[in-house]
């Protein structure tokens, strides 16, 4: 049971973004990205959860067998268990957090069956609570004049409602305080099951500190070129990514 | 039996229709003799068979609106439109009176069940003329009048006489001129000093027919501090052909009296909706207008208010949803006639996909008066990049005792925001309709309660009609 890419490819446009990308993310692990910006890393992101804008020109990605992109709506995938906590996440004006969160869980009940309304706002109000995020901002326009550390907050308090298989954090602690970072990262371990796999997508060692990570990934070009465990990160901090590719030309 | 609706029906809850018989039949095109045959099936009193043959002339003389209007209505070919059909003059007062095709499309519609659940008084139109019009015992006692057109006008003559024709004279525009050369159908209310009526009259006009045009003509009369609602639905089948819809609504709101008219329509994208609606307001009387304008090809649409006494008060909310391939063009007209006098207008308009929205406003308030105040406000919600909404509005204003603030906003919905929704589990139909549901929603909270029900459902449906 695994989030498994398979030799991925995708193209932006006629710019090709993603070049045959392999990773495998088994059930109840953790595993990190780290990369050069415009190396792809949210690229990835956005092809797994079906962004129109970007075409699949080659590869595969499964979650728990389940072939990904035979699902053609990004809604589908969600249902199926793929969640993505965005680097930039959308303003959705007009629509408010626990309406917004509400309906998502809505879509996940069969036909005919309806949300408990109380059990409903019992639990998000629980959730938003240990996220210490104030309960005003249920009846708040989904991220609309939100601060980027509450946006972020914000993805967090819909993946732990929405309870996926297979979560991607982008750089979601871009943005977050230092109080702030403790506070997610918490939320985040304490999802952490054999039921769940992550794939945290960051810049900064910090992070997995708290998110202690079982494997971390490099991504250079749209490639995932290094593989390794946690103390990879701590040289990555330490000595950025020269020395990667210096690595991979040596031994290409 | 009831048989049982194919799919499809889903997408459009009126889009169904039965064939029937029409006992009256004015043939295709307009010309005086349309004018008698609709005259002599109605029995009409001599000065409305006059007042419909100025009408036509004053019709034919004047030009198409294209000048500010939008050039579809020149695809309107007047010479094939039938403008009277009818099963008979005289609506049932007892469903079960009702011939059985043209109930069970009401049932269908849920009109009869509405009827019991919370209504004073229904009056359902088929075509050109009511089926069935029957109001509350207990209202009726209290002296309510809740007729159509032709019984207002051969009943109660001195009541119909007095304001028909004078809120909107024939000539106001095109279109009210064709609506009075043939109207049939419509109601005719009339409230007594200090009646306040509890539950909302409701008209529901259906057309049935193809290549026809419905005219259906309302006068409102709410005397000296009484209070009414009145509601009225509409759907028709989706043609291949157009269809017209040309309606005329004057309200009279005598002092301290307080009309709410609310309508919600549901067209096919085969109607052109074509109507004018205004309302006259006396002494510290109120008149409201809300409007929701869901479907049709084009409609054009303009409720207003003439505050014509001290303190008079109106106010249009609108919301209008433009479909791929529909033309919302609504708006809102405060004539403030005298001192004190306040109005408030919020529109809210949807475009979705390659429909197309347009706002006209027009606020006048004369030189002489003082102490007047109109609020305007203004917002679009486009989906998807093609989208487009225009907003003309025109405010005049003299004097200085007076104040008027407008305010516009528009705001998209792209298709990455849809995206984002979708990435959180919900359909890409669900995830429009809670943008506009979102967009709509302080407006619907004022809305009765079945309204607001209804209004989201319809809202739904076309949103999953959109994503196709
Ligand atoms: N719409 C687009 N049109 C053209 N190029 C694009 C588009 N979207 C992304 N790209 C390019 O794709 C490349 C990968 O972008 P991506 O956002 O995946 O990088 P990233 O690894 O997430 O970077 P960062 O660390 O800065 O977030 C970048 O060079 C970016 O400019
Ligand atoms: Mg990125």
């Amino acid at each position: 049971m695994s989030l498994k890419i398979e030799n991925l490819s995708a193209n932006i446009g006629d710019r090709q973004i993603l070049k045959g990308l392999n990773l495998e993310v088994p059930k109840g692990q953790v595993h990190a990205i780290m990369g050069k910006n415009g190396s792809g890393k949210s690229t990835l992101a956005k092809v797994m959860a079906g962004h129109p804008d970007y075409e699949v020109t080659g590869g595969s990605v499964t979650l728990d067998g389940l072939n990904l992109f035979e699902m053609q709506e990004p809604d589908q995938r969600a249902r199926a268990g793929l969640f993505v906590a965005f680097q930039y996440p959308m303003e959705i004006p007009g629509v408010t957090i626990a309406n917004f969160i509400r309906a998502a869980l809505q879509a996940r009940l069969p036909e005919g069956e309806e949300l408990d309304a109380v059990e409903y706002y019992e639990h998000l109000y629980k959730k938003m609570d240990a996220l210490k995020i104030d309960r005003k901002f249920t009846s708040r326009a989904v991220n609309e004049g939100f601060s980027g550390g509450e946006k972020k907050r914000c993805e967090v308090l819909q993946m732990a409602m929405l309870n996926p298989v297979y979560a991607v954090l982008d750089e979601t602690d871009s943005g977050l305080d230092i109080d702030a970072l403790r506070i997610v990262s918490d939320g985040v371990n304490a999802m952490r099951s054999p039921e769940r796999g992550f794939l945290v997508i960051t810049h900064y060692q910090r992070l997995l500190d708290y998110i202690v990570p079982d494997v971390v990934h490099v991504m250079v070009d749209g490639r995932i070129v290094m593989s390794g465990d946690k103390n990879l990160a701590h040289k990555l901090e330490a000595q950025g990514y020269d020395w990667v590719e210096k690595e991979i030309l040596a031994t290409a | 039996m009831e048989t049982k609706p194919d799919l499809n029906i889903d997408r459009s809850v009126g889009d169904f229709h039965y064939d029937v018989d029409y006992e009256f039949d004015a043939g295709t095109g307009l010309t005086e003799k349309t004018i008698d045959y609709i005259s002599d099936v109605k029995e009409d009193p001599d000065w409305i068979r006059e007042f419909r043959k100025d009408a036509l002339r004053k019709f034919n003389s004047m030009p198409m609106p294209t000048h500010w209007a939008s050039h579809d209505l020149e695809n309107i070919v007047f010479d094939n439109i039938r403008y009277y059909l009818s099963q008979g003059t005289q609506p049932k007062r007892s469903w079960d009176d009702v011939p059985e095709d043209v109930k069970r499309t009401f049932e269908r519609l849920g009109i009869p069940e509405q009827e019991r659940k919370f209504l004073a008084g229904v009056e359902a139109q088929f075509d050109s003329e009511a089926a069935y019009s029957n109001i509350k015992a207990a209202v009726g006692e209290q002296g309510v009048i809740f007729v159509g057109s032709t019984e207002g006008l051969q009943k109660h003559p001195e009541i119909f006489k007095k304001w028909f024709g004078k809120v909107i004279p024939t000539g106001d525009n095109k279109f009210s001129a064709l609506n009075s050369a043939v109207f049939s159908g419509g109601s005719f209310i009339y409230i007594p000093p200090g009646v306040k009526v509890k539950h909302p009259l409701q008209a529901y006009f259906r057309i049935n027919a193809e290549n026809f045009g419905q005219f259906e003509r309302t006068l409102i009369i709410a005397d000296e501090g009484s209070e009414v609602m009145y509601m009225e639905g509409c759907t028709a089948p989706k043609f291949e052909t157009s269809t017209l819809h040309s309606a005329v609504v004057e309200l009279v709101a005598l002092k301290g009296a307080k009309i709410q008219y609310i309508t919600v329509q549901n067209w096919s994208a085969n109607v052109f909706n074509l109507v004018t609606k205004r309302g006259l307001a006396h002494e510290e009387a109120e008149i409201k207008w809300i409007d929701c304008n869901i479907g049709s090809r084009l409609t054009m649409k303009y409720p207003g208010v003439i505050m014509k006494g001290r303190k008079a008060r109106g106010e249009v909310i609108s919301i209008a949803l433009a479909g791929d391939g529909q033309h919302q063009d609504t708006g809102a007209k405060m004539v403030h006639a005298a001192d004190e006098t306040t109005s408030n207008i919020v529109s809210k308009s949807i475009s979705i996909g390659k429909g197309r929205s347009t706002y006209r406003g027009l606020v006048q308030i004369g030189r002489h008066l003082k102490g007047c105040k109109n609020n305007t406000e203004c917002d679009a919600l486009l989906i998807n990049t093609d989208s487009r909404t225009d907003t003309y509005p025109a405010i005049t204003v003299r004097g200085k005792e007076n104040a008027c603030q407008h305010e516009a906003s528009v705001s998209k919905i792209s298709a990455e925001q849809i995206f984002y929704m979708q990435q959180r589990g919900i359909s890409e139909a669900a995830a429009m309709s809670l943008a506009v549901n979102g967009f709509v929603n302080d407006l619907v909270q004022q809305f009765p309660m079945e309204y607001s029900v209804e209004l989201k459902r319809l809202i739904d449906l076309e949103m999953e009609g959109s994503v196709g």
